[in-house]
């Protein structure tokens, strides 16, 4: 009778699947952070590329090493490790050593990720776990910035990149090997703000021409790069424009309290790591609530956290500890934001 | 269509865009298949208690004549799908699992297979109670794949004073076209079906919910409901998934069932084509339900299109007449989204039976999808459209956390359309958690 039996298989519905998957998504977020990789090394030149490349390939090692330690199946092919060393790289100042660069790879993968049972687990971003670290080992060397477009800098190194392992930079203007560079310490536009009222011109800002850490300079790109993301669907657009509005607000209200103490709310906008924090970092699907309403929360969170730093606190920038912060308190949101469910009576007791 | 009209759809929030997979059988005319040599009809083919046979091993039968009677209110009758000799009865395999007791009808190859059992009869004139029993003993039930029987939820419908009939033609699954088809060409029998379910509930109008993927069934429905003003036609959104009953309320009347509860709680009784198409044929001939309409499609099956199956038949000749290749590891029960996959082909078409799919499978694929831990992407809460967090039920699943889906997720609102499984990026069996959960809870209660 007809052809022979087929081998049936078993399967639970649906038997249909939407194209997209994880590793889909990821392999699109490492796509849109390429060109900001790309104009890091525009515009810092050859220490920026090699901080990219030491970063990274320290995070794979390190998932690596995790992965066979544990016993587990290789997830380098998911590319969420390769994300996070981008993404830590782009937080980076260009001339940061490049083994302090390797140790602040180490750190996210392995205490930020790893730890606490690999993707989908971490609490925390691991590229600012990693950030974080490298900000309370090496405190001189992370405020150390170089100025944009030195000459030469796609043949040599600034300075302070090959500072050999274990040890701390003397200081960025201080010159390395027989061909000084005429490198000029750059101060950040927000430090430029906070410590000495220079406001930065928001033009400059917009394309990145100024000194800052290697991704963060130039706020269209970031947004250009989100954009390509969120028109994917592959990043909840409602996350960057929920701390971007808050942060906008919250710096407002100060600038009109006091204009002249207050730097005014575009320029909190454009500078720091405000905006690759909203758009890269905060959307971090693990870290991040999934209700509805949790989404602005957190956003609204992070954002006025990060005003509220930037302003009161002793450092320049702030974006860091309150997206850390807004990990922290996503499953406390996610609690208390639960979606209304179809046929759902609240309050009332069934008879 | 303008924008603006696009826009005003009537529909549902959330739910996916499955691929409708319906162009290579949708335009195809209704055809009937030829009959097995022996049919397998199981006495439990619907919701409620099994009907009890009345016949004996030997005992001949004519088609359309009941061989099964209805045990009890909740329960229909079984009519003979062809005429043959009862052989006896066995135990046979279903696509849920557990086998089944099923009469084994040997068919009369040389017969001509003509309904020769029943007689015209007035019904439009029966009193309500009257339609209902007659509906009960024509044996329907709900053809959308529920297979609830019909006469008790237009009972309950009437004791419950509902004032509006649905008449569910979204056919939302992807593949499926038989109530297209059914649309198409039964309308006169369907309009029949309408009214006799409007006199049975006592609701006062009916309103049919069509998905716009289907203009034509759209258009000739309305030329024909001109006349009677009881009856509109509503054009839905295709979405999947529109064709369950409460997003069909939802879209076409605002309305939400509370949660536990039915239908008739918001005044809404719900009934498919092809339930109401089938008895404005049947009725009217006093016959019984001993066939169906089923699509079969799919990449492995060389002649898609709609069939009139004789239930009972197995899987197996059903595949043979429509050229299976052979080339597929699936072959799925009703839709790609909902339906259940057989493990043997010994399986007949029943009443609850509305497609008969040939899938490709995961094996043939190049092997299962990779399951990655959950990424709170977020896409199952915006696809679910039952408003739940599958996030957070999948991962309460996975460490067992079954009272919590239950008490503070609402699980039980889950009716397992499947959407949330569809999109996950990270192949996470959503569903299949979802239904260990509900059985495990439904056996601590026991």
């Amino acid at each position: 009778m007809g052809p022979r039996p087929p081998s049936l298989e078993i399967r639970s519905a649906p038997h249909l699947h939407a194209p997209l998957s994880v590793e889909r998504i990821m392999r699109n977020v490492v796509l849109a952070l390429l060109p900001l990789c790309a104009f890091g090394v525009y515009v810092f030149g050859l220490s920026a590329a090699v901080l990219i490349l030491v970063v990274t390939a320290s995070c794979l090692v390190t998932e690596h090493l995790f992965n066979r330690l544990s016993g587990r199946a290789n997830t380098l092919s998911d590319w969420s490790a390769t994300i996070t060393g981008l993404l830590l790289a782009l937080t980076l100042p260009p001339g940061l050593p490049l083994w302090m660069g390797a140790v602040a790879g180490f750190i996210a993968i392995g205490l930020g990720k790893a730890l606490f049972g690999g993707l989908g687990f971490n609490v925390f971003n691991p590229a600012l776990v990693g950030r974080a670290f490298a900000q309370a080992a090496f405190p001189a060397a992370i405020t150390t910035w170089t100025a944009p477009f030195v000459e030469g800098r796609f043949v040599q190194f600034i300075p302070t990149s090959l500072t050999a392992p274990f040890m701390t930079p003397a200081s960025a203007t201080s010159g390395y090997g027989v061909v000084p560079l005429d490198m000029v310490s750059g101060a950040t536009p927000l430090a430029l703000h906070k410590f000495e009222r220079i406001t930065t011109d928001a033009l400059d800002l917009l394309l990145g021409s100024t000194a800052g850490s290697l991704g963060e300079t130039s706020a269209l790109l970031i947004l250009v790069c989100g954009a390509y993301l969120a028109a994917r669907r592959m990043l909840d657009w409602r996350i960057p424009v929920a701390v971007l509005a808050s942060a906008f607000v919250v710096a407002a209200v100060f600038y009109l309290a006091d204009p002249r103490i207050y730097p005014d709310p575009l320029f909190m906008l454009l500078t720091g790591g405000l905006m690759l924090g909203a758009v890269f970092m905060a959307t971090d699907m693990v870290g991040s609530p999934v209700t509805p309403l949790g989404v602005w929360l957190f956003g609204a969170l992070i954002g006025s956290v990060t005003i509220i730093i930037r302003l009161f606190g002793g450092l320049p920038e702030g974006v860091m500890y309150a997206i850390l912060l807004g990990n922290a308190a996503t499953p406390l949101i996610e609690a208390v934001t639960q979606p209304r469910v179809y046929g759902e009576t609240r309050g009332k007791k069934k008879p | 269509m303008s924008l603006l009209e696009r826009l005003a759809r009537k529909t549902f929030s959330k739910g996916v865009h499955p691929p409708g997979k319906k162009a290579s059988t949708q335009a195809q005319p209704i055809r009937r298949l030829p009959f097995a040599a022996q049919l397998f009809v199981p006495l439990s083919q619907h919701l409620g208690r099994a009907a009890i046979a009345l016949v004996r091993p030997g005992q001949e039968v004519v088609r359309g004549e009941p061989i099964a009677r209805a045990d009890g209110f909740l329960s229909v009758p079984i009519h003979a799908p062809a005429t043959g000799i009862i052989q006896g009865s066995a135990l046979i395999p279903t696509a849920q699992g557990p086998k089944t007791e099923a009469l084994v009808l040997n068919v009369y190859a040389a017969d001509s297979q003509r309904v020769l059992y029943g007689a015209p009869r007035e019904v439009e004139h029966l009193a309500p109670p009257e339609l209902i029993s007659a509906i009960q003993a024509s044996g329907m039930v709900g053809l959308g794949g529920a297979a609830f029987p019909t006469h008790a939820k237009l009972a309950t419908a009437r004791e419950k004073n509902v004032e509006t009939l649905i008449v569910n033609g979204c056919e939302c699954e992807p593949y499926l076209t038989t109530d297209h088809r059914l649309m198409l060409e039964w309308a006169d029998d369907l309009l029949r079906g309408i009214r006799y379910a409007l006199t049975a509930s006592g609701a006062g109008r009916a309103i049919l919910g069509i998905e716009d993927n289907k203009p034509d069934a759209l258009a000739s429905l309305r030329a024909r409901l001109a006349q009677d003003e009881r009856i509109t036609v509503e054009a839905v959104k295709t979405k999947y998934p529109q064709g369950s009953a409460e997003l069909l309320i939802k879209a076409l009347l605002g309305r939400e069932v509370p949660a536990g509860g039915r239908s008739h709680d918001v005044g809404v009784v719900v009934q498919n084509i092809a339930t109401l198409a089938e008895l404005g044929k049947l009725l009217p001939r006093h016959e019984g339900l001993i066939e169906r309409v089923v699509t079969i499609s799919g990449p492995g099956i060389k002649r898609p299109g709609n069939y009139l199956v004789p239930l009972g038949t197995p899987l197996a000749f059903v595949l043979e007449q429509v050229g299976f290749t052979g080339d597929a590891g699936e072959i799925i029960l009703g839709g790609p989204m909902m339906g259940m996959t057989v493990a043997s082909l010994e399986v007949p078409v029943t009443k609850a039976v509305s497609g008969i799919l040939a899938l490709q499978g995961a094996v043939r694929a190049g092997g299962a999808r990779r399951v990655y831990p959950c990424i709170t992407c977020g896409e199952c809460l915006r696809a679910c459209p039952m408003h739940l967090n599958p996030a957070q039920l999948g991962q309460l699943a996975a460490r067992r956390e079954y009272e919590t889906m239950a008490q503070r997720f609402h699980l039980d609102t889950c009716f397992e359309c499947g959407c949330c499984t569809y999109v996950c990026p990270a192949n996470i069996p959503l569903i299949h958690y979802f239904r260990i959960a509900k059985s495990v809870l439904r056996e601590k209660a026991a």
